[in-house]
């Protein structure tokens, strides 16, 4: 380092230093520290003692840890797919030469902007069994007896599934830029070869925008694991027969209301390497589907 | 290149810096004194104008002596936000809580207790409604004090039973007649002849009943709609929850009873047709229920209903009685679940002496009756005023007076996990309500899963109870 050089780091580091701090105590330190009370039990207010693995353990022969599981892989299941179907749809049509093509881009944009309570709160009564407008609607098209959507523990996870459509604005918006870097001369190309347009659309649109297609599907998995929000505005918790208690809701549980904030670390770990391998397992199967131009 | 100015020594820059960001993150230094006078914060739950009303009794306590000035906070979640504030080593001087957290809170080493404050002022249990005091107790010591109590009972509206062809002035007294009543209440829309009729429930033929193709148009009575725990029906079944010690009794013959009792109710109402029923509802404190909306005859709430009614059903005309319980349960006696707002000293509060002078004014007569006046509740003491009864404003708070000191009054079970033990509870109704477990089934894995709970908690009880119980009675002479 040049003389001179040094005393400027130091200023350099002394104005980024709130960042610095801010990092080390809110993002490292809870960090490290929810690592170590993984391994106590901690009730916020006494000390934390020391008890190994007990929390693992425990979270093995725990009956509600392995419905939240379930509930949280069953609920990314249908939202996961639907939302990466629908968005897509959702771009292709919006990406076509209409007239007013921004307006739309706008209105199907503008749900998400809508914060996620607020949309609770929307959906709450449209997802109403007795006055919700779905039902009203299928009552309209002759189902005279429509799911209880809320109040039907069979029938919550497809609501909140559904729900989470409203959403898409985002993926949409990213499969858009998608869509115009798909290089014109192949599709041209493809077109004079005497593709259809469905050809088209499989066998260069979606090859062209797989690794957006997978980038949406890592961040759908991330977020998906850690649904929390919409189940909790909209049932205040686990939800009839505890359909709705997600892997995030049951760790909340855990820690806010019955205060064993040592079992909820362990939990959050656990989720955290639940997603690291999901992740991977995405990354794994994908090697082939995903093709990335200029390699 | 001209000479740059001499720079500033680096630490002196880096200091600035860190200061500057630090400056938001300090405490500011709080020496509790307001002039001469010492501060007392109190954080309490209320809001609108139960917190009103709190304030009144505080701006009285200010201006009645000139050493202690005592800050009133109204705060959301103040239970969750006072673990917080406890575990940081910052509480407020006193806080309001609900009877429910003084065991998890006080075996936790949040709280501070009383008890040597109250020998020396000579306030004991005598001063209390029994059910009241014991809810303050726990492992032999007494953690707080009570504001405003509570108790339900059965509010039902005359102008429905009128429609029925029932007596106003004559609520059920026994569960048998609860449940006949209820029967003649509800109102169901069912197709006769090829034409949709109303008519009683208690109305419909045999099979009419066992089909159950009929829209419910207005409930009788309905347990799971009620201002308490549903977990709680047990007691009007003789159930009694926690043996006190080690072993929970989630499965007892008071609680499979009442359980059954769940479910006989939504078999009789069919579960599509009552989660239709239920689906026009939304949040309580909205007004949107079907017992303030007139489509629900009797609901057991609390000495706070007439405050609902009067702000979202004004017009109606509703009694209220005692809840039937069934045959022999308490002898006979009127069966009600207590509870209370209590208030207590977190531990590490810097002014506890002077907080308590706060909370034994509160448990002054003519301030406690001033406070439930206006909150139009009723008060804890054994003592209660004639004025404070020919003048209170909600006509019901006798019933809730006798009630509370009934032989058949119960507090909820004083467990650390009393939460969770709820929790289970709720789960496993909704599981007997939808029909898909039995009462038996359904309450057998709550014993299991509460139990295997209670014993975790007790095995850490036995590591540091006999440390935590001399660190109390230590308290002693404050």
């Amino acid at each position: 380092m040049a003389t001179g050089e040094r005393p400027r780091t130091w200023l350099g580091l002394a104005f980024v230093s709130p960042w610095l701090l801010g990092v080390a105590a809110f993002t490292v330190y809870p960090v490290a520290a929810s690592l170590y009370y993984s391994f106590c039990d901690y009730d916020v207010l006494s000390k934390p003692v020391w008890v190994g693995l007990l929390n693992y353990s425990d979270m093995a022969s725990d009956r509600v840890f392995w419905q939240s599981v379930g509930n949280t892989l069953l609920f990314n299941l249908m939202a996961l797919p639907l939302g990466l179907v629908s968005a897509l749809a959702l771009a292709l049509l919006l990406n076509q030469p209409v007239r007013a093509r921004g307006v739309f881009r706008a209105v199907y944009y503008l749900p998400s902007l809508v914060p996620a309570v607020a949309s609770a709160m929307i959906w709450l009564w449209i997802l109403n069994g007795r006055l919700g407008l779905l039902n009203a609607a299928l009552g309209a098209v002759g189902i005279h007896h429509p799911p209880q959507w809320l109040a039907d523990p069979a029938w919550t996870k497809p609501s909140l599934a559904i729900m989470s459509l409203w959403g898409c604005g985002n993926t949409v918006v990213i499969y858009l830029a998608a869509l115009q870097g798909v290089p014109r001369s192949l599709l041209e190309a493809a077109m004079i070869d005497g593709a259809s347009a469905w050809d088209r659309l499989v066998h260069v649109t979606l090859p062209a925008i797989s690794p957006v297609i997978y980038f949406n599907l890592i961040i759908g998995i991330i977020g998906g694991l850690q649904v929390f929000v919409s189940a909790f505005v909209m049932f205040g918790g686990p939800g009839p027969d505890r359909s709705v208690l997600f892997y995030a809701v049951y760790l909340y549980q855990n820690a806010f209301e019955y205060r064993q904030m040592g079992y909820a670390c362990a939990m959050a770990w656990m989720l955290c390497l639940l997603i690291l391998a999901l992740t991977w397992m995405a990354s794994r199967s994908s090697r082939r589907l995903v093709h990335y131009q200029g390699e | 290149m001209s000479a740059m100015p001499a720079a500033p020594p680096r630490w002196l820059s880096l200091a600035a810096v860190l200061a500057a960001s630090l400056a938001g993150c300090t405490r500011q230094a709080v020496d509790g004194a307001a002039g001469s006078r010492v501060t007392v914060d109190y954080w309490e739950k209320w809001s609108g104008f139960e917190a009103d009303a709190m304030q009144a009794v505080v701006d009285d306590f200010n201006r009645s002596q000139d050493r202690i000035e005592v800050r009133f906070l109204s705060v959301s979640e103040v239970d969750t936000k006072l673990l917080l504030a406890a575990s940081s080593g910052h509480p407020p001087d006193v806080a309001g809580l609900w009877s429910e957290n003084i065991p998890d809170f006080s075996e936790k080493g949040a709280l501070t207790p009383l008890d040597g404050g109250l020998a020396a002022a000579g306030i004991g249990a005598d001063h209390y409604i029994p059910v009241y005091w014991e809810l303050c107790r726990h492992r032999g010591f007494t953690w707080g004090l009570p504001t405003t109590p509570g108790c339900v009972a059965l509010f039902y509206n005359k102008k429905l039973f009128r429609a029925a062809g029932l007596d106003p002035e004559r609520p059920p007294r026994t569960l048998a007649e609860l449940e006949s009543m209820s029967r003649r209440l509800t109102v169901v829309e069912i197709e006769r002849a090829g034409r949709r009729v109303r008519l009683s429930f208690a109305d419909l033929t045999p099979e009419e009943r066992e089909g159950r193709h009929f829209n419910l148009v207005q409930l009788g009575h309905l347990p799971q709609d009620a201002g308490m725990y549903v977990s709680a029906w047990g007691f009007w079944f003789g159930a009694r929850y926690y043996d006190g010690d080690r072993r929970i009794l989630a499965n007892d013959a008071g609680n499979l009873a009442a359980f059954r009792w769940l479910k006989e109710t939504t078999q009789a109402y069919g579960v599509d047709n009552l989660r239709d029923f239920g689906a026009s509802f939304g949040i309580q404190q909205s007004g949107q229920t079907p017992f303030l909306g007139g489509l629900e005859a009797m609901v057991v709430q609390g000495p706070w209903w007439p405050n609902f009614i009067e702000k979202y059903a004004p017009g109606l005309e509703w009694g209220v009685a005692p809840c039937p319980a069934a045959d022999g349960v308490a002898g006979g006696a009127p069966v009600t679940v207590a509870q209370a707002d209590v208030v207590v000293i977190p531990r590490g509060a810097r002014h506890p002496r002077e907080a308590f002078e706060f909370i034994r004014y509160l448990q002054r007569q003519d301030v406690a009756e001033k406070l439930a006046r206006s909150q139009q509740k009723f008060t804890a003491l054994s003592q209660v005023s004639e004025g404070f009864l020919a003048t209170h404003p909600n006509p019901s708070v006798r019933l809730f007076i006798s009630l509370a000191r009934s032989p058949g009054a119960r507090a909820l079970p004083r467990l650390s996990i009393w939460h969770e033990y709820n929790a289970e509870m709720s789960v496993a109704a909704e599981r007997v309500q939808n029909l898909g477990y039995t009462p038996a089934a359904a309450l057998a894995e709550v014993q299991e899963r509460v139990q295997w709970k209670l014993d975790r908690v007790s095995k850490r009880w036995d590591a540091v109870g006999r440390e935590r119980m001399a660190e109390w009675r230590a308290y002693g002479n404050w």
